[in-house]
């Protein structure tokens, strides 16, 4: 699923071939950018996500995160996918 | 004889400008020309190269060409556009909140509830299954946080 402030439309085909169903979420109030700690408040008084890329396992924990460092840089399909074929493998901590 | 116009300066100031526009408005839509902003670089160094022949001209042979003023002026307001363009290309991008709250690996991920593209609302825990305590079968869940600009 992807949370955006303002939803885009990029990753979505990739995902989809991989057999994952994407979800776009709109989250206007900047609830849970907040409630993650990802907000990146602008200077013009805007709250924006800062790019963040979570696995959550079924029992609800986080298996694996990328915070990026640098937000031109957006998080490739390829990364997630191959996060995703590690951390599955293992057992859970 | 005449003084002769030194376009030179001028076109390196608008390559420049270029440089900077191209970026911001086409070349980010791309990741192969956005994560590293190349071809800003590229094209502001032809700008500066043609800046540089330019003023070079106008101070070695200022009785054969113009431009020794105005291409100085010029000079300096590329040095801006390229100054701001690597602001916000290069420190900009890198001034994120440190984020210190974000769930790690282990933790367990918030639940919460958002509306879909099609106004229905969504709860993580429901997609994450009855392990989770949601409803449905137990799933992965893989949560992209978009920046919502470019």
């Amino acid at each position: 699923m992807a949370v955006s402030v303002d939803p885009p439309a990029t990753t979505r085909d990739h995902l989809a071939k991989m057999g994952w169903t994407y979800t776009f979420l709109a989250d206007p109030e900047v609830k849970v950018v907040k409630q993650y700690d990802l907000a990146h408040p602008q200077n013009d008084g805007r709250v924006i996500a800062r790019p963040a890329e979570l696995l959550i396992d079924p029992t609800g924990t986080v298996r694996w995160v990328n915070l990026t460092e640098d937000y031109k840089v957006r998080v490739r399909p390829e990364q997630v996918i191959e996060a995703f074929d590690r951390v599955a493998k293992q057992n859970k901590p | 004889m005449d003084r002769k116009r030194n376009f030179l300066p001028l076109a390196g100031f608008l390559v420049c400008l270029a440089a900077f526009l191209s970026y911001f408005l086409f070349f980010y839509r791309f990741p192969v020309t956005r994560d590293v902003p190349w071809t800003g670089w590229l094209l502001f160094a032809l700008g500066l190269g043609l800046l540089g022949a330019g003023l070079a001209r106008a101070f070695r042979q200022p009785e054969r060409y113009r431009g020794r003023i105005t291409g100085s002026i010029l000079g300096v307001l590329s040095l801006a556009v390229l100054g701001f363009f690597f602001l916000l290309t290069t420190v900009e991008a890198r001034n994120l909140p440190a984020s210190g709250g974000a769930p790690q690996v282990g933790q367990k991920a918030p639940d919460f509830t958002l509306q879909d593209s099609q106004g229905k609302s969504v709860r993580l825990y429901d997609l994450l299954g009855a392990q989770a305590g949601g409803a449905g079968a137990p799933s992965w869940v893989a949560l992209i946080f978009y920046r919502g600009y470019w």
